[in-house]
């Protein structure tokens, strides 16, 4: 009776193992939180831009804005884009260091390449529908890539990540049929959505 | 209880091997500095675990090199799949046995 402990820290030994080897379990829940607050801040200065240019008509299928406004609303996305690439790696390095587990390693690699292939294909798909001026169904595509690039990599990380992968795609198709409203599904998207879930993941692994 | 010890295995009495054990099965192959850092053990304890489990032909062992440097990779034999699973399910049923 006394080994009893003993094999069930055996047990949990084991189970420890096998994910710390196959899962990269150090992704912050506060790095999910922060992209959403940096996307929804985003939103509203692109917002603000496109009303400049149109006044009050929200409707944008079609690219007729100024070419300057474009590469306005590139650098937004791309300094949002940066800016939670950024903390994200500030807060997912700090939790791996409170665990003692290394941030660089073939689980991290294979969240890495599994998480890029949807989303690249995804960004070059975007970068043609914006060539020819489908602007309309730019927002959408980035937000159905986006969640199957969060199914795909959900094998290497928290499963939990495939439910928001999930969500990402039905609001990406809802706001495909209903192009040119793209920036608000972008904001639901990657704001709110990023927000909840971070908050989420943070109170379930991170208290 | 007699019944139940006698599927445990002597080889896996360890908590290294057990930990190598558990890496392998979940993955294709892993190398040896992977294992030492998932493992956190010394150099000389991971080889001697490695080389026990090896000669019980549980995991395979290859060399390669990666430029100069030597690299060498371990799997988990079908052998030693079963071997372990069959001590997991040892295992289960002793913590079931004295609830």
């Amino acid at each position: 009776m006394e080994n009893k402990t003993q094999y069930l820290e055996d047990i949990s030994q084991i189970r420890s193992m096998m994910e710390r080897s196959s899962r990269f379990i150090s992704l912050s829940g506060l790095s999910g939180v922060f992209a959403g607050i940096y996307a929804l801040g985003g939103a509203f200065v692109a917002h603000q831009i496109i009303n400049n240019e149109m006044g009050t008509s929200y409707q944008i299928k079609f690219l007729n804005l100024s070419s300057g406004r474009l590469e306005q609303l590139v650098i937004i996305a791309l300094a949002v884009l940066t800016m939670a690439l950024g903390t994200g790696i500030i807060f997912t390095t700090r939790k791996a260091r409170k665990d003692g587990l290394k941030i660089w390693d073939k689980t991290a690699k294979l969240l890495i390449i599994n998480l890029l292939i949807p989303l690249i294909t995804g960004g070059l798909l975007c970068l043609i529908f914006l060539h020819h001026g489908l602007l309309g169904i730019v927002a959408p595509s980035t937000l159905i890539f986006y969640g199957l690039a969060l199914i795909n990599a959900s094998k290497y990380t928290f499963t939990d990540i495939r439910y928001l992968g999930f969500a990402e795609i039905i609001l990406g198709l809802i706001s495909a049929y209903y192009a040119g409203f793209g920036l608000y599904f972008w904001a639901v998207g990657f704001g709110i959505l990023h927000i909840l879930y971070g908050t989420l993941m943070y109170f379930k692994y991170e208290r | 209880m007699k019944d139940l010890l006698n599927n445990f295995n002597k080889a896996f009495e360890n908590r290294v091997r057990l930990g190598i054990m558990s890496v392998l099965v979940v993955n294709d192959q892993v190398d040896f500095n992977r294992l030492k850092a998932l493992l956190n053990v010394t150099d000389g304890n991971l080889a001697s675990h490695l080389k026990a489990l090896e000669k019980e032909k549980y995991i395979l062992m290859s060399k390669e090199f990666i430029g100069r440097k030597p690299n060498t990779k371990y799997r988990v034999s079908g052998s030693g799949k079963k071997a372990f699973e069959a001590h997991i399910n040892a295992l289960e049923n002793l913590i079931k046995g004295t609830q």
